[in-house]
């Protein structure tokens, strides 16, 4: 199954209902299988005029209680980040995709991943997170998409799918498995018609007085920190003797598990930090890596945005190195080996 | 004693932010007198808009939505394919409406969203202190227009009822004005009439109410409701531009 | 064990498909498999391609570097991806309409008129099949009831007159390189 078309029927596996989108190379297949999709589970699916109009239409549709998401691709999602902004302050679930190209601009259309610092510092404007999932295999994705909206639901935060193009084109076996579901408070807070048997709902993002919007952003905060302590989630690959600790995420991390394979092969011992969630960020599990790790290299597609995060966490303790190819240029093992090379004979 | 006045149920007891002498207080009594005298206080939802109205959502006692700059068509459609039961309003300015928002609100009405929209044309920004709006008259000053709008500048006041009548989707569009109490009796027929035909699945329904804005004008509201009727109503005249039959 | 193909040519030649079925049969033969197609505007009418892998362990990088095979239906493909094909690897090249030979001598080239025997059988759009017979014959990478599976899967029920017609073509592909 293609990596889209699995994100698509994950969400409808998890009880996504609605879906509004709009065309964008490279993600077209997740609302053509919502489109085909939907009808038969009893769901909606709606092309908006834009995407803006669909960011607001899951706005609407969340805020109405239902599980809802949402796909694009980079400058859709840069059209986006208003809605997803209000979402957030409004305290809103649902499920963004970013199945992402190059970029700045209308860039190009093959797999990048220079939307990391807009994924992981919010996007849009105002003081918020988003829950980011970047997930390095179609089945990843499928899963991710799964948890995605128990995770929303549950944090009442919007997440984010941050996939490449690669991820989103590509074929792999998919199995979906049973949705491993979390004791949900209830969206009492919906807007749903009131009786006056409860508050009636009012789904807002304004606050005119500085002593309750802090309260606001402050009450987010708190909902950030529970998510950083409880799902930040990652896989290490070989890191039990690493000397050189690699962090790579998504595509770029199976291109660095083969140079890892490889570089081990001529006696490098090299080892992978994948983030699975890109926010929050595995910063504890760098930071103890430096105990061990004489040096950390950050690959990514893009100019070196995930490897600030690297640093942070490393904390100057040990040497950050970068290798990264941007524009829709994809890394091979081979350019990441040799680099481990270089690092090995400097040591 | 004989109960002579009396507010609408679907009124909250806080107190209107709105200007002396602005007829946004008569266009909420209005649309909450519909909502009850239809009996569907307990089914509406409604959608504020940015601008004028954006705390409209603590003024309905009913399930309201707060949206981003003239994006309540999108938020309104969320919410309505959800709940395709309830009555589903947005109530919108103009710069919200016919600048910022003018795709969502055209493809709301493309796509027969059953909403009602309710469009409350004062020819001016009046949140953020008097700007040039899509429906600023020419020659009108504004602070963004401080020579009177000029055609050849900046286009002409854009008329949205016309123009969404010719769109298939609509059912229901009339334009009224609340300048006197005969046509706020007319402006009342009117939502109520729009409400009538979302809740009968028609389509997509808008009334347009032309109101007046004293402060941004700066005129006294009597002078106001003056300048409404002499010069907003020849550009912008009354009447129902589309009913759907059936 | 691991096999990675590049199979490319012009849209429409069903290059795609080609390395779909591929992954499919490998898939149903329990292997790891991945397929990632070139998605850009050459998808339309220039040199569309997909990397194919097929693999006893999970597949790290879909992208492939160094191929064990490529298929190249059309010139483009055999200018694009012969220094691709990594040292005794196998080529596979469209005779019909590729006018150019191969320059790599430390590689298995296979010369198919892929196109003109698809015609011969009436219909250009197996062009695919014969290539696919070829290589799946030559390389053993899964097996031709596998690569079956698939066509049957992927033809569906309003197009299973077709699958006899596919067979065959296959058949022919595999004959010549035995």
């Amino acid at each position: 199954m293609k990596g889209n078309e699995a994100i698509a029927e994950a969400a409808i596996k998890a009880g996504c209902r609605y879906f509004f989108g709009y065309p964008i190379t490279p993600q077209n297949q997740i609302p053509e299988h919502m489109a085909k999709r939907m009808p038969e589970v009893g769901g909606t699916f709606l092309q908006a005029e834009s995407e803006v109009a669909a960011i607001n239409m899951v706005y609407g549709a969340s805020g109405a209680g239902a599980r809802v998401m949402t796909s694009s691709s980079s400058p859709g999602i840069s059209l986006k980040q208003e809605g997803i902004s209000y979402i957030a302050c409004a305290m809103l679930p649902c499920v963004i995709v970013n199945i992402m190209r190059s970029g700045p601009g209308l860039g190009g259309i093959l797999p990048a991943q220079a939307d990391y610092f807009q994924a992981v510092k919010g996007g849009g404007h105002g003081d918020y997170r988003l829950i980011v999932y970047a997930p390095a295999s179609v089945q990843e994705a499928a899963d991710c998409v799964m948890e995605a909206f128990e995770a929303s639901d549950y944090y009442r935060v919007p997440a984010l799918i941050l996939a490449d193009g690669m991820i989103g084109q590509m074929m792999e076996p998919v199995e979906f498995k049973p949705i491993t579901k979390r004791k949900q408070p209830p969206k009492d807070w919906a807007a749903t018609g009131n009786d006056g048997t409860k508050p009636r709902a009012q789904i807002n993002s304004i606050h005119i007085e500085a002593e309750k919007m802090s309260a606001v952003c402050k009450g987010l905060q708190c909902v950030y920190d529970k998510i950083a302590a409880k799902e930040t989630q990652y896989e290490e690959f070989m890191m039990d003797d690493a000397d050189i600790c690699i962090v790579a995420y998504g595509t770029t991390s199976r291109i660095v598990k083969n140079a890892v394979k490889k570089a081990r092969e001529l006696g490098i011992k090299a080892g992978l930090i994948r983030p699975i969630t890109v926010w929050p960020f595995p910063s504890e599990m760098i930071a103890k890596a430096t105990e061990k790790c004489k040096a950390f290299v950050a690959v990514e597609m893009s100019t070196g945005q995930m490897v600030e995060d690297v640093r942070l966490a490393v904390n100057g303790a040990k040497p950050v190195l970068f290798v990264g190819v941007t524009g829709g240029m994809v890394p091979t093992p081979e350019m990441v080996l040799e680099e481990l090379q270089d690092i090995e004979e400097g040591m | 004693m004989a109960v002579v006045f009396k507010k609408s149920n679907v009124i909250t007891d806080v107190p209107f932010h709105y200007c002396p002498g602005c007829t946004h207080g008569i266009a909420h009594r209005i649309v909450a007198e519909c909502i009850e005298e239809l009996g569907m206080k307990e089914k509406a939802i409604g959608i504020a808009p940015v601008g004028c109205a954006v705390f409209a959502y603590k003024y309905f006692d009913i399930d309201m939505y707060e949206a981003a700059h003239g994006r309540a068509p999108a938020v309104a459609t969320g919410a309505k394919r959800v709940h395709p039961e309830n009555l589903v309003f947005t109530y919108q300015g103009d710069g919200d409406l016919a600048s910022i928002g003018a795709a969502e609100i055209v493809h709301a009405a493309a796509r027969g969203e059953k909403i009602t929209a309710i469009f409350i044309n004062n020819a001016i920004y009046g949140m953020t202190n008097g700007q040039m709006a899509p429906t600023t008259l020419i020659g009108q000053k504004t602070t963004t227009s401080p020579l009177g709008r000029d055609p050849e500048l900046c286009g002409s006041p854009i008329r949205m009822s016309e123009m969404l009548a010719t769109i298939d989707g609509s059912a229901y569009i009339e334009r009224v004005s609340l300048h006197d109490v005969r046509h706020i009796n007319k402006a009342k027929k009117a939502v109520k009439k729009a409400f009538e035909a979302q809740l009968a699945g028609k389509g997509f329904t808008m009334v347009e109410m032309l109101n007046n804005c004293p402060t941004n004008w700066g005129m006294t509201p009597v002078e106001s409701i003056e300048w409404m009727k002499e010069n907003m109503i020849p550009v912008f005249p009354l009447g129902v531009y589309k009913e759907v039959q059936e | 064990m691991i096999n990675k193909l590049i199979s490319a040519g012009f849209g429409g030649q069903g290059v795609l498909l080609l390395g779909q079925l591929v992954t499919y049969a490998g898939m149903i033969e329990d292997k790891h498999v991945s397929w990632m197609p070139s998605y850009g505007p050459e998808m339309r009418g220039g040199t569309a391609n997909c990397n194919v892998i097929v693999s006893s362990d999970p597949v790290g990088s879909p992208v492939v570097t160094n191929a064990d095979a490529v298929i190249a239906l059309n010139g483009p493909s055999l200018d694009k991806f012969e220094k691709t094909v990594k040292p005794g690897g196998k080529l596979f090249i469209n005779s019909s309409i590729v006018e150019k030979k191969a320059k790599r001598k430390d590689i298995d080239v296979y010369n198919i008129p892929a196109s003109e025997m698809a015609i011969k059988f009436g219909n250009s759009k197996v062009t695919n099949m014969v290539m696919l017979g070829a290589y799946v014959t030559a390389t053993a990478v899964v097996t031709k009831d596998s690569i079956m599976i698939g066509i049957k899967k992927f033809l569906g029920k309003s197009k299973a007159h077709l699958i006899a017609l596919n067979e065959k073509a296959f058949d022919a592909g595999a004959k010549l390189v035995r």
